[in-house]
């Protein structure tokens, strides 16, 4: 009994304004050197899972750069291993709609996998974990489903748009909904056999419908045993710009940053060869999350810098996320802002946004 | 297969000066520059020279360098037909020795070298540090129609009797080589990278292995064997930054080195990148009393003490109180509260316990410390030259 993988973002529309313009959302930089994908694709690894597979559509092409053969997740395989699967529209006789194309026109992606159950994840849900103790109870619960939820005690307004799950006291699902005042959220992973999902598949394209998880499993919750595991440890929803802000921010707390990064195996990203960061004799950097590559003269506070960002003196960087090989010029004065990849700061100048609606720059402007 | 050029990189020295620094490894595989092996640079050019085959000559405590080194990912030498292969010594039908010299170890793996029948082999060392283009090396060798070329470059006058030291003509013919004259009439130090045209140099090797007394080395017998036979030798000057780190001192200035702004050589140069295994530590962690100026500081560290002219290499921890100036500390280093660190060099996964004062003389070499010279410090309390 093991598993494979499966990342749906076929649902992930443009959430995060400017930083969506040229890719999708699961491509997103964060937290300091990362992609959001990272996180689901090196929980996925860490529990075991040999083939991963990717259901994408739109602006993927950052993403397949990104991810290349797998080979830093140890995904380059013989057998298995990584497939990016956009959905294909050869088949004449095709009646599937919305996700159910993908299943449908992919179908021999399961047919080959050697598992016998998938672990099914979008890109955010934010966590360092290891799923195997989840699939484990899901083979003892005798469950058709399991799904990982976790309990948000102050809800915000990234936790809007996540359905919520009602379970009885052994965990069994009863209900699935919208309903604002439940605090029990649908982390968007959830694990199933593999000749289930492909019943559900048929039944769903048989009756027209257009969302697996909505009609295929919601819709049959009657029919369909599910059960509930309950996510352990930190855990973020990144689906705003505001939450995305917020989440990197966070990770600026000592406790935050220990939790998600302090494990036995972390998480893993595209190496990027870059020298260690490079701290000069204006330097004054604190509270901050600082990635390799840097040249940094100026006052870092409170701050997220990618790799290969530079900083030159008497620049001030306050409550600010710089991404990859921004240049910030003298003089400079950046606060609550969202500087994306390659953009270029000329000096003297001054950016102020707030933390509820930090400034964003898109990708290589010059400003 | 044919290849133009072939590298062999000799990379199984002791380095007996670099003291407990070598203790259990050979000198390419010492930690460098914050996230670096010494012998990153040497592959490195190699890559960047278009030097696709390389083959990295290991004896000494090999077990960290060939790990390190594997296929040769990181530098892109995992090829299908080349690439880098680690010759180590070996046993065959007539029996087996370690390697003598450096010319005996390149003439025991003649048999690799003629696999892939090259015009030229580029004979490197992997305990330097510099970025040289080998292809302008090459060029220069082809453009004097030389048997070998030395690549040289000049060092003050004073220090030149340190060095191997090239006489040569206007024209950069070497005329005679001298290994560290109390009268040097030259300032040309040799860098130890040569290249040779390889029918020529494969007839030196197979001479020289006859001689019962040669010592097979390149410095000391083949360079003057073939002066001696007036050979078309040249000297080709490299203006940049090159650094032999064979003792304690010259490994930390060439460390310190790096934190100059002027340097020449940069690690940041994007056309002249050096490549290394990245262990996909999380972004460093900068606290809020924290204080950093210039040093290279990687990925995972903690810091929040004061770092001033230190590098910290991946996942090194400094408490809050504590100071380190000048000093390298190498991977999974813990400095606990309120320590003094002053010119000093820790080794990998070394705890400083709280309160350590070590401050090392400026006229002496940076201490080495690893965990056993830690804990026997700590029980004697104080040792010479170091106070705590």
């Amino acid at each position: 009994m093991n598993l494979m993988g499966l990342i749906n973002i076929d649902h992930e529309h443009d959430f995060l304004n400017e930083l969506t313009y040229f890719r999708c959302g699961a491509a997103v930089p964060f937290a300091g050197r990362y992609r959001l994908i990272d996180f689901t694709l090196s929980n996925m690894v860490k529990s075991n899972v040999q083939d991963v597979a990717i259901f994408t559509r739109r602006k993927f092409r950052s993403l397949m750069d990104h991810l290349g053969t797998g080979a830093n997740w140890d995904l380059d395989k013989r057998n298995g291993g990584l497939f990016i699967l956009p959905p294909d529209f050869n088949d004449p006789t095709d009646i599937s709609k919305g996700d159910l194309q993908y299943f449908h026109n992919n179908r021999d992606y399961f047919l080959r996998g050697r598992a016998s159950h998938v672990l099914i994840s979008g890109s955010q849900f934010i966590s360092n974990s290891d799923y195997q103790e989840a699939f484990k109870q899901h083979l003892n619960s005798k469950a058709d489903v399991t799904l990982i939820t976790t309990r948000i005690p102050e809800l915000e307004q990234e936790h809007n748009s996540c359905l919520r799950v009602t379970s009885n006291e052994e965990g069994w699902v009863t209900d699935i909904t919208n309903d604002k005042a439940n605090h029990q959220l649908f982390t968007g992973i959830y694990i199933l056999s593999k000749d289930l999902l492909l019943d559900l598949v048929d039944d769903c394209i048989a009756h027209h419908k257009d969302n697996f998880f909505l009609h295929g499993i919601k819709d049959n919750l009657p029919k369909i045993k599910v059960q509930t595991y309950k996510h352990k440890g930190y855990g973020a929803f990144v689906n705003s710009v505001e939450s995305f802000f917020r989440h990197n921010m966070n990770l600026l707390s000592i406790d935050t940053y220990k939790s998600l990064f302090y494990k036995e195996s972390f998480i893993q990203t595209k190496n990027s060869n870059e020298p260690p960061t490079k701290y000069q004799q204006q330097s004054n950097v604190k509270g901050s999350l600082i990635a390799n590559g840097c040249v940094i003269n100026g006052h870092i506070e409170n701050s997220v810098l990618f790799r290969g960002v530079t900083v030159k003196e008497g620049a001030r960087v306050k409550n600010s996320i710089i991404m990859q090989r921004c240049t910030i010029e003298s003089g400079v004065s950046l606060e609550n802002v969202i500087l994306d990849k390659d953009v270029f700061i000329t000096s003297g100048q001054t950016f102020i946004g707030s933390k509820e609606k930090p400034y964003v720059v898109a990708k290589r402007k010059i400003m | 297969m044919k290849k133009e050029c072939v590298g062999m990189l000799l990379a199984g020295g002791e380095g007996k000066r670099l003291g407990a620094l070598t203790k259990n490894l050979a000198k390419p595989a010492v930690y460098f520059g914050g996230k670096y092996r010494i012998i990153d640079f040497t592959l490195s050019n190699c890559t960047n020279s278009g030097i696709h085959t390389v083959g990295v000559l290991t004896q000494y405590s090999p077990l960290l360098l060939n790990k390190h080194i594997g296929i040769g990912k990181p530098w892109d030498l995992d090829r299908q037909k080349d690439g880098v292969a680690i010759l180590s010594p070996y046993t065959a039908k007539e029996g087996g020795n370690w390697y003598s010299g450096t010319a005996d170890a390149i003439y025991q793996n003649i048999h690799y070298i003629d696999q892939y029948n090259p015009e030229y082999v580029l004979v490197i060392s992997g305990d330097h540090i510099y970025q040289m283009n080998y292809n302008t090396l090459l060029q220069h060798h082809k453009d004097s129609e030389a048997d070998a070329t030395i690549s040289v470059m000049e060092v003050p006058l004073e220090e030149a009797s340190r060095f191997g030291i090239l006489n040569t003509t206007d024209d950069l013919r070497i005329y005679e080589f001298e290994e560290k004259p109390p009268q040097p009439k030259s300032n040309l130090a040799s860098m130890g990278i040569y290249i040779f045209t390889w029918s020529v140099l494969k007839s030196y090797l197979l001479a020289d292995a006859k001689l019962k007394d040669s010592s097979h080395d390149f410095g000391k017998d083949i360079i003057p064997a073939m002066l001696q036979n007036d050979l078309r030798l040249y000297a080709y000057r490299f203006d940049g930054y090159w650094k032999d780190v064979g003792t304690v001192q010259s490994y930390w200035e060439a460390n310190m080195d790096l934190l100059e702004e002027d340097l020449s050589m940069s690690l940041n140069n994007k056309n002249w990148r050096t490549y290394t295994h990245d262990s996909n530590f999380p972004p460093q962690f900068i606290g809020e009393s924290a204080s950093i100026k210039n040093s290279l500081i990687n990925s995972g560290c903690w810091v929040c003490g004061n770092i001033d002219h230190s590098i910290l290499f991946e996942n090194v921890t400094v408490y809050e109180g504590s100071s380190v100036k000048q000093s390298i500390l190498h991977p999974g280093v813990k400095v606990q509260e309120n320590c003094n660190l002053d010119r000093v060099i820790v080794m990998e996964n070394t705890v400083i316990p709280a309160n350590t004062k070590i401050i090392t003389d400026i006229n002496e070499e940076p201490l080495v410390l690893d965990q056993e010279i830690m804990e026997t410090l700590v029980s004697q309390q104080h040792l010479k030259g170091v106070s705590k």
